[in-house]
């Protein structure tokens, strides 16, 4: 049954027994030219890119993991644009690892992350539409017999365009795959532009309102089992025995395994393997972090912070307070945050002697092969990753936690088998977002302008476990980003770090080191505004007259938002600007404080630049997904310790924000023709700031401590 | 283990399964239907939404034996192609984004429009509690309206 997006999945897996899993879109015929035949045959591959078959269905290859933030739609955009097709037509597939292509120059692997896919992919992509519109624009000509530059492409065809004669690309890809890809490309000129900048449907929509689309904890493989795994309830703890008899009786169980971390019950599918594993007697060894707990780490950050850290930055004399100045001491602390992404880890995996496969929602295709090939003992092009779906990712799925527990119980039990974690298995196994003290120290002439700064970051180190090498005596760039680029114009700043190993790991988490480092800053120059008796939008703008982007983003964020205007009894308006992942975005809350002390978010103005948008919809999604994430975090998040364990384990103790609870969100977007920058991420360091700044000027409490729970 | 029948989308299923398996997953693993999303397991996320004779209901934490006769409705039983009013303004607001909390989401907001046609905002806060983690909640709400506008 065809329908307005094409083919039903369903049907075209009937069709052609594809095996992918679900990572299809429709597809639609075009209508030929009268007497232009078009045959069905094998899709051939014009780029890295592309496939398009003879009857014309086209096909993109997307390198980038979708978990949400639209990268399925964007990217074909930017190659679709170039091809001068309609985005709508194309089914799209996400590449496997192997081609040099994928690679994404951020990571050096082929992965997801960084809000880097539109501005990584904005050249490469345009480039690779370009050439197989080149390749197919002169497979026509040389069959016309006329030149190339007498033709053009057309909606999906090459016309000529004095004769007005066409073809469709079907027609055309295999005279066009055997021409070589042209190196040298003319790419359009924006004002050419029909796909780039304009608010094209998602092309993931209609498989996600029918439940068709296929997930990492969809995937279905014939003779596959399900494993859960018992973990550890210590960091760095281990196995020290276990005895499987109680849980192999529960009926459906297969067999019981032991991991690497921890031991893996299987079963014929995810409850006898959960009643599996709730049936298994274990002893843990709990190791050195058995006694670690919140205020363990907090005491530890909180005497860390107080020592001399590795400098990052460094101007003027920050030694002594300026002659004369005022001085404020402040000292901001954040928690350890969980992903909690609404599809708990899981993966997929069936090793096999000659070969291995991998079906994962991950963020690092590479990383995921690298892992097969370890376990699998294959080399690198015997392992197959098939890049599914996924429900959220926030940096969590860069990790192979889960890959290597799918790789081991396959490996094990000699079966393919999908390993699922429970939601409280995903919330107490997390990669954190590192908890952080900060101490900032400012000082103001007898004006109120600023003459230092210093701001020293104690928190944990993702890049020492991941990218050692990055880490160089002491000094974790990621760690003071958004401290070391405080933009603001004052004359002696210094800006340190100070690594602690707290035992608790720690990743990649929605805007990363930025989500704290935002919170600080941007609290602390709102207290230097009011230690100045300024309003902190002006005395902003007063610091940022170098910095005309930030200036922008501000000035329009306010105008939008009636900064200075009056608002009903009992609200008030807070604001922060911040640039991350090189997009500036300045946000105005506007709040109230109940009785009881419960803060509610009514509305957030959000102004944003991030330079050439591809399409907008998406641009404003990420803003609402990203301050939703950070609003969360800042009015609720927290991951605790007690005894070495996560006090947290499922959604009635981790708190997340529900309908009833959004902000009205609105979205400003500063045009600009400037090479587009990342949107997934820059707007969540932001909001705690702005949310806090307009607590202060409502009830002159000052926040200093996330989340912020109740003002009392 | 005994065999327990459900009427799943119109069809009567046979499955062996422990009577305490919930719902979830007899639905996810024993009939196919992966529609429904696990998220919690503890019927707060409601990610695992179904229709249980037309009621909206978390199936992850409802046993299979507390089924009995009564029907069950699925995400994929919801319409066909897409064409129930709250699938259709899904797709008009472009609503998900990562998409895992949808079918749920969908599901709740098509009980609830069955029972109050018309919603206002704060019958939209009271009925749907689901979580979204990724804020597709402005586009989710147009989208109500919408669809019961069209409804």
């Amino acid at each position: 049954m065809t329908t307005p997006y094409g083919v039903s999945r369903r049907d075209f897996l009937q069709t052609t027994g594809a095996a992918s899993v679900g990572l299809l879109i429709g597809f639609s015929l075009q209508s030929c030219a009268p007497g232009e035949k078009l045959v069905a045959g094998p899709p051939v591959p014009l780029t890295a890119w592309l496939r398009i078959t003879p009857d014309d269905k086209i096909t993109i290859l997307v390198d980038r993991s979708e978990m949400g933030q639209g990268v399925a739609t964007a990217l074909p955009m930017l190659l679709a644009e170039e091809l001068a097709i309609d985005v709508s037509r194309v089914t799209v597939e996400f590449a496997p690892p192997g081609d040099t292509a994928y690679v994404n120059p951020d990571f050096g692997m082929q992965g997801t992350g960084g809000s880097s896919s539109v501005r990584e992919g904005w050249l490469p992509l345009r480039t690779a539409g370009a050439q197989a519109r080149q390749m197919l624009i002169a497979a026509a000509a040389a069959d016309w017999q006329v030149t190339p530059g007498e033709c053009r492409a057309e909606d999906g065809a090459v016309v000529h365009i004095n004769s007005r004669r066409s073809r469709r690309y079907g027609t055309l890809v295999a005279a066009a795959a055997a021409l070589p890809v042209p190196t040298n490309v003319t790419l359009k000129d924006a004002k050419e532009w029909k796909v780039i900048g304009t608010r094209a449907k998602r092309t993931d929509t209609p498989m996600k309102v029918d439940g068709s689309a296929v997930y990492g904890i969809d995937v279905k493989v014939p003779g596959m089992l399900v494993a859960v795994v018992a973990r550890p309830p210590v960091f760095g703890g281990k196995v020290a025995r276990f005895d499987a008899t109680k849980a192999k009786a529960v009926p459906g169980v297969r067999d019981v395994v032991q991991l690497s971390s921890g031991i893996a019950v299987v079963a014929d599918g995810y409850w006898p393997a959960h009643q599996g594993r709730a049936a298994l007697e274990v002893t843990w060894t709990d190791g050195a972090n058995a006694a670690v707990s919140t205020a363990s780490i907090e005491a530890l950050l909180a005497a860390r912070v107080a020592r001399p850290g590795v400098q990052a930055r460094h101007e003027g004399d920050t030694d002594a307070a300026p002659a004369g100045s005022i001085m404020l001491d402040a000292t901001y602390r954040m928690p350890y945050l969980a992903h909690a992404t609404m599809e708990p880890m899981n993966c997929t995996a069936h090793v096999r002697a000659d070969g291995v496969e991998i079906w994962a929602p991950t963020q690092l295709q590479t990383g995921a092969q690298m892992t097969g090939a370890a376990i699998g003992g294959v080399p690198l092009e015997k392992v197959v990753v098939h890049t599914t779906y996924m429900g959220g990712g926030f940096g969590r799925r860069v990790e192979q936690d889960f890959v290597i527990e799918a790789l081991e119980t396959s490996k094990a039990v000699k079966a393919p088998v999908k390993v699922i974690w429970s939601r409280e298995d995903d919330m107490q196994h997390d990669f954190y977002r590192a908890a952080s003290h900060h101490h900032i120290r400012g000082g103001i002439d007898a004006a109120g302008k600023p003459v230092l700064w210093t701001h020293r970051v104690a928190t944990s180190s993702s890049m020492m476990r991941l990218v050692p090498e990055s880490v160089k005596d002491g000094l974790d760039l990621e760690v003071v980003e958004g401290a070391m680029a405080m933009p603001y114009a004052i004359p002696n700043v210094h800006v340190d770090c100070v690594l602690v190993d707290t035992g608790v790991p720690v990743g990649f988490w929605r805007s990363v080191n930025n989500s704290y480092n935002g919170f600080a800053v941007e609290g602390f120059i709102d207290e230097l505004a009011h230690l100045a008796k300024q309003d902190p939008c002006d005395y902003r703008r007063s610091l940022l007259t170098a910095a005309p982007r930030h200036l922008a983003v501000l000035n329009l964020a306010a105008e939008k938002a009636g900064w200075g205007t009056p608002l009903p009894t009992g609200r008030a308006r807070g604001i922060s600007v911040y640039k991350s992942f090189q997009t500036y975005v300045a946000e105005v809350a506007e709040v109230s404080v109940a009785v009881d002390g419960t803060p509610t978010v009514h509305r957030v103005v959000c102004a944003v630049d991030c330079g050439q948008v591809v399409n907008p919809a998406i641009v404003e999604q990420q803003i609402e997904g990203s301050i939703v994430m950070g609003l969360t975090a800042a009015l609720w998040g927290e991951i605790t310790l007690d005894k070495g364990r996560v006090v947290q384990g499922n959604f009635d103790t981790h708190r997340m924000m529900r309908l009833k609870e959004m902000p009205v969100v609105e979205v400003h977007i500063l045009p600009s023709s400037e090479k587009p920058t990342g949107v997934g991420e820059p707007a969540t360091p932001g909001i705690a700031p702005a949310v806090c700044n307009a607590i202060f000027a409502l009830t002159g409490k000052r926040i200093r401590t996330l989340p912020i729970g109740k003002v009392v | 283990m005994p065999a327990i029948k459900l009427s799943v989308n119109g069809t009567t299923h046979q499955v062996e399964v422990a009577p305490d398996t919930p719902l979830l997953w007899v639905l996810r693993d024993n009939i196919g239907l992966t529609g429904t999303k696990f998220g919690c397991g503890i019927g707060e996320c409601g990610a695992c939404t179904v229709h249980v004779d037309g009621t909206a209901t978390r199936s992850c934490a409802l046993p299979v034996s507390a089924v009995g006769d009564k029907s069950i409705t699925t995400i994929e039983g919801l319409s066909d192609n897409r064409s129930h009013a709250v699938q259709r303004a899904w797709i008009a607001e472009d609503v998900p984004q990562c998409g895992y909390c949808q079918s749920g989401q969908i599901m709740a907001v098509a009980a609830l429009l069955t029972k109050t046609p018309k919603p206002t905002d704060a019958d939209i806060d009271t009925a749907i509690t689901n979580i979204c983690r990724c804020g597709t909640y402005p586009r989710l709400r147009a989208a109500i309206h919408r669809a019961a506008g069209e409804g």
